[in-house]
């Protein structure tokens, strides 16, 4: 890429092309080389930097957190342990502000969604080329290093929570229950095709609404990045001015992420809390 | 500049320009509420903090949306049909 001089666009695009691994209209496995190639490949095409990085990052989290808890001490704690011990109390309160029925999973959702998407949200704050750049030296094409700015692994997390609603619903208040509640309010029970129409949008709209919000805040902030990014060419003064754009927007970002992983987290303790409620 | 390639460029400017619209007046409201329940009782400044932030994130879902569609017609769908 530093060979060719690439023009505004084509910059913008490289960055915003993930690493697709299809089969080609021909029938061969590959990577592809551009938008219009990964758009042919399908709807089965993987996005290999985005499960590189999501599948990564939730296994640091993994390891940190479980070592924190497997050398932890009730005496003074050491720095880490207090960390943890900070972030655990704070989804402890809010789970325990937030949902009334009784459910020994809900917290340990709640702690692995909302630092598993800190942690993927907190990749956008690496300056855009730094690691695309190594990666390049390595030979990999392309490289998007923030997995929730790829819409697959947002529905990815947001049909995981829908999956684990219906799944509290039905066996909190049985299947006819959860049937009941769809069909039979809030309009007399003989409308309930109405009713049906009604609450089936009502359901699917907070999976999709979940997964694009984070995807859109995400997807937005990462573009600026990118435009900011553009400076850069533009010699040394110019460059100074992207360089305090980029601290800037970089400061506000840092908020942007903390609110959205904690929203994503309220809402989904929040959509678990209205699963276990019975009517 | 064909004519699908202009008619892009508007579309894109104006999901951004009725995003940030709507999401503008909606946070106002939003945030003119909150200052007048601080005044109305200064000591649950914290929790209405917290919950101020949350329906923030809700208000601003649908045009963040609207804008990163916008962003992504205006810049990767222009480069590609052009």
């Amino acid at each position: 890429m530093a060979s060719e001089n690439p023009t505004s666009t084509e910059y913008i695009q490289h960055h915003l092309q993930n690493l697709t691994l299809g089969v080609h209209p021909d029938g061969t496995i590959g990577i592809a080389h551009g938008a219009a190639e990964a758009r042919e490949m399908g709807f089965w095409a993987i996005h290999l930097d985005t499960m590189f990085w999501s599948i990564g990052l939730g296994a640091l989290f993994l390891y940190f957190f479980y070592r924190a808890a497997s050398k932890a001490t009730s005496g003074v704690p050491g720095k880490w342990q207090n960390f943890v011990e900070m972030v655990i109390e704070f989804i402890d309160h809010n789970v325990r502000g937030t949902f009334t029925a009784k459910n020994d999973l809900v917290a340990p959702i709640a702690l692995t969604l909302f630092v598993w998407i800190l942690l993927m949200n907190f990749m956008d704050l690496v300056p855009v080329d730094w690691i695309p750049l190594l990666a390049t030296w390595i030979g990999i094409p392309y490289m998007k290093v923030v997995p929730t700015t790829d819409p697959n692994a947002t529905f990815g997390l947001a049909i995981a929570v829908f999956v684990l609603m219906i799944y509290y619903s039905i066996k909190e208040k049985g299947f006819s229950g959860f049937f009941g509640e769809l069909a039979f309010q809030p309009f007399p029970k003989w409308m309930f095709p109405v009713n049906l129409l009604l609450e089936g949008v009502s359901l699917l709209s907070k999976p999709v609404s979940l997964s694009l919000r984070l995807f859109g805040n995400l997807y937005a902030g990462e573009m600026i990045f990118i435009l900011i990014a553009l400076f850069y060419s533009g010699g040394l003064m110019w460059g100074a001015v992207g360089g305090t754009l980029q601290l800037v927007w970089a400061v506000f970002h840092i908020l942007i992420i903390l609110l959205q992983a904690f929203i994503f987290m309220i809402l989904t303790v929040v959509y678990l809390d209205m699963a276990h409620q019975a009517h | 500049m064909t004519q699908e390639i202009a008619l892009l460029y508007i579309a894109g400017g104006i999901m951004l320009g009725v995003g940030a619209m709507g999401a503008a007046i909606g946070i106002g409201v939003l945030g003119a509420r909150f200052l007048e329940g601080i005044a109305r009782q200064p000591e649950m400044l914290g929790m209405l903090r917290t919950q101020f932030f949350i329906v923030m994130g809700l208000v601003d879902a649908l045009p963040i949306i609207a804008i990163a569609i916008g962003l992504y017609v205006l810049f990767a769908v222009v480069g590609g049909a052009g």
